[in-house]
């Protein structure tokens, strides 16, 4: 005989329980029945009723063994093994069950089986196996169970934290159609040598069947220099295409209509995007017909990307300035991509990318509120530009936690009404840090999961990365494969066929859920600061983002981690020896020339004024886009007009 | 006579290039292992580079370019130091730089250059094995 534990009857007396009782008669054959009655009378002793099954009674009078199971979904439960000892018809446990039975079935019971319990066995069927299991992490430190089941998400209401897609809170994606109607936009990042290079590049990829255009500018050009001046020397078309004047981004867009593409113009200031406007203009097409988007993302430019000129606050007033004409003048622009990818790549991880990105998010919805906008205006063309990192589920859960929060935010924080205020669109770049300079050709492979990851997660346009990024710009051949990869995805692997196809994963569901409140505990903690550009003042986004960093790299070279190729799998010896993008130093010399051009073409007194206009814009606070374009009309170098800004608002003391 | 000096090292980011996560890492990595480390931040001159050495008295300059343009900058540093008569200051490279580049980046005088996913602590023996 054995006794029952308090466990194992409560299973046997929870009604949620499914219980089954097994019989075998004289000929052998095992029976087993939904008994739905089986109750644990006391430790050693389960009570049934026997309600017409009669190949069980017959079993019973035959072979007094049975064996009873109680079991719950998520799967728990036990088994009871033991032996039949007859019916009873009254007394004390006869009328309780029988009692009970007719209250549930309405039927009149007359006999109660008893059966004595031999064994327990304990169903372990979501229990972790016995003994040391190593502990499963995710890259941003989630502990991850060996596995996910109902309870995980009991909690979860479909149309309160899912919704269907296009509909609040946008978790399941912001379009109602998603990719069935269109799929994402494939943009790849391009630029450098100079506007003549970039423009054969911009045209190339628009042959293969890129969708929209994504251009990114040298260095000196992010900093306003132009292109002569000490700082920019060695450095001039090098990480983007240098613009120096409205000639070169005459250059860079010749041939292309602008009045029928997308942009995305990776730029941290107003004067690149004036550069843009101008251009249409002088080309005579009405800027309301001007689609794409601008980075401007004083946050990221200052605490991400370090390539702000002057300092957190004027940068925020100048990118406010974007987001003001572009709302009043340009309905197809999105004025600012609040960007989580550059805190990513510095080396924070999943959460804090939310985090941070949120936080930006709601800085910029005060401003904009704070200069008298009304948040149903603007918030609709704020846009979003996260990272794909390695950790396919983790990324997954991550843009669709990001997407539920910003629309709770955007609604119940700020009191948006416009059900486009609350969605997140947001562009994704594979992950530049997660690429190895060792055995290059691996990169493809996790450019293709962290694509993947990204489209499972909605994204709405997508960069993929080339494998020979770790080493130097992409030449033309590992660009061509960064895009099939996308089109393979699109096209070949069926993941467009069903909109967001991964919803309901016990474990990815979850994953939204930790995501969601690790970030948001995140999120309060910049508010009590004081919200994000004091948090960055502070120096607090950077420090907690380097210490991730460092904790990230070194469990990489403790091996708590595996990069293949690089700390397991390592080719001893391994020379690189692929055909990498030489930048022609001629081409800083022709840039050189373009610049000088360009001041050849300048009317002193014109120029002169022009640039007065944004320097009295700037002091008084006014928008100085107008008077930024008219100075690119008169071919004002980058250079002379961030002179201007420098010498109005200060200049940047990096740490 | 007896007692080991702490090895010093600056970490420059030279040139226009912001990105700081290599430069932030190696310099905390070196510290762990025990030697003095001097971070420039972003936004250093080669010459400032040069003269932020000189003045720390370090055995060892590690510079972390991924913006490209490590030919032009390697070659004012070098340029400086053999002006202030401080050759005896070695240097190290680290970032995206292509394998192509780096015999000519030695042939210059730099003494090794790590790529994108180097383990820390073969930076570190390649500085004890040069200043030793």
């Amino acid at each position: 005989m054995a006794s029952m534990d308090k466990v194992t009857m409560d299973l046997f007396n929870d009604p949620k329980s499914s219980k089954v009782l097994a019989t075998t008669g004289a000929d052998g054959f095992p029976n087993a029945v939904p008994v739905q009655s089986l109750t644990a009378i006391d430790e050693n002793t389960l009570a049934f009723t026997v309600v017409a099954v009669t190949k069980t009674k017959y079993n019973l009078m035959e072979n007094g063994r049975v064996s009873a199971v109680a079991y719950q979904m998520p799967p728990k439960g036990c088994q009871v093994k033991g032996t039949f000892t007859g019916f009873i018809s009254s007394g004390e446990i006869f009328n309780r069950m029988a009692a009970m039975i007719e209250k549930i079935l309405k039927v009149k019971v007359y006999e109660v089986g008893l059966i004595e319990v031999k064994e327990i066995f304990p169903l372990q069927v979501a229990k972790a196996p016995d003994g040391p299991s190593p502990k499963a992490v995710t890259i941003s430190d989630i502990e991850v169970k060996p596995l996910y089941t109902p309870a995980d998400i009991a909690d979860l209401h479909y149309g309160q934290d899912l919704g269907y897609p296009g509909n609040y809170p946008y978790t399941r994606g912001v379009y109602p159609q998603m990719y069935r109607k269109q799929p994402w936009t494939q943009r790849l990042v391009s630029g450098f040598g100079t506007s003549e290079e970039s423009n054969e590049r911009l045209k190339y990829l628009t042959a293969h069947g890129e969708t929209g255009l994504n251009v990114v500018f040298d260095l000196p050009t992010h900093y306003g220099l132009d292109s002569d001046n000490e700082f920019a020397e060695g450095e001039v078309g090098k990480e983007g295409v240098p613009i120096d004047s409205i000639l070169d981004m005459e250059t860079l867009f010749q041939d292309i209509d602008l009045g029928n593409v997308s942009t995305s113009l990776i730029t941290n200031y107003l004067t690149v995007f004036s550069y843009y406007v101008a251009v249409a203009q002088n080309r005579k097409i009405p800027i309301e017909k001007l689609a794409g988007t601008t980075q401007n993302d004083a946050c990221t430019c200052f605490a991400g990307a370090k390539v702000s000129v002057v300092p957190i606050r004027p940068s925020m007033k100048l990118s406010l300035d974007i987001v003001e004409f572009a709302t009043r003048n340009m309905p197809r622009w999105n004025p600012v991509s609040l960007v989580g990818y550059h805190y990513r790549e510095k080396g924070c991880n999943a959460i804090q990318e939310i985090a941070l990105t949120l936080c930006t998010g709601i800085a910029y919805l005060n401003a904009g509120m704070e200069r008298g906008m009304n948040i149903d205006l603007f918030a609709p063309r704020l846009s979003f530009f996260f990272g794909a990192h390695n950790d396919f589920f983790e990324e997954i859960a991550k843009f669709r936690a990001a997407r539920r929060l910003w629309a709770k935010i955007a609604r119940e924080r700020f009191g948006a009404r416009d059900s486009r205020s609350w969605r997140m669109r947001f562009h994704t770049q594979t992950a530049g840090c997660s690429l190895t300079a060792r055995q290059p050709m691996n990169n493809i492979i996790r450019t293709t999961i962290q694509a993947l990851a990204a489209v499972l997660g909605g994204t709405q346009s997508l960069h993929t990365n080339s494998y020979d990024e770790a080493l130097a710009l992409p030449t033309e051949e590992s660009v061509e494969i960064a895009l099939r990869t996308q089109q393979v995805i699109a096209h070949e692997s069926g993941v467009t066929n069903t909109i967001d196809p991964i919803a309901g994963s016990y474990y990815v569901e979850h994953l939204t859920n930790t995501l969601e409140k690790l970030s948001m505990e995140i999120i309060e903690k910049v508010d009590k600061m004081g919200g994000m550009i004091e948090a960055i003042e502070k120096g607090w986004v950077e420090n907690e983002i380097s210490d991730a960093s460092y904790r990230y790299g070194r469990s990489i070279e403790k091996r708590e981690r595996v990069i293949v190729g690089v700390n397991r799998y390592e080719r001893p010896k391994e020379e690189i020896t692929m055909k990498l993008l030489k930048i022609d130093p001629a081409l800083e010399k022709k840039q050189l020339r373009r610049l000088e051009k360009a001041r050849g073409m300048q009317n002193a007194g014109a120029v002169t004024a022009a640039l007065n206009k944004v320097r009295a814009a700037a002091r008084k606070d006014e928008n100085v886009i107008p008077a930024v374009i008219e100075a690119a009309k008169e071919y004002a170098t980058i250079g002379q007009i961030f002179d201007v800004f420098r010498e109005v608002y200060g200049t940047v003391k990096w740490r | 006579m007896g007692e080991k000096r702490t090895l010093r090292v600056l970490i420059a980011k030279a040139g226009l290039d912001g990105h700081d996560r290599g430069a932030l890492y190696i310099s905390r990595a070196l510290k762990d292992a025990g030697m003095e480390v001097i971070y420039t931040g972003i936004h250093y001159t080669p010459k400032m580079v040069v003269e932020a050495a000189i003045q720390e008295d370090v055995d060892v300059i590690g510079v972390s370019i991924l913006s490209g343009a490590h030919m032009t900058i390697f070659e004012k540093i070098f340029r400086f130091l053999k002006k202030e008569g401080a050759n005896d200051i070695h240097v190290i490279a680290g970032g995206t730089i292509p394998p192509e580049d780096i015999a000519e980046l030695k042939r210059m005088g730099v003494r090794d250059v790590f790529l994108p996913g180097t383990d820390t602590s073969d930076v570190v023996k390649c500085i004890k094995g040069i200043v030793q």
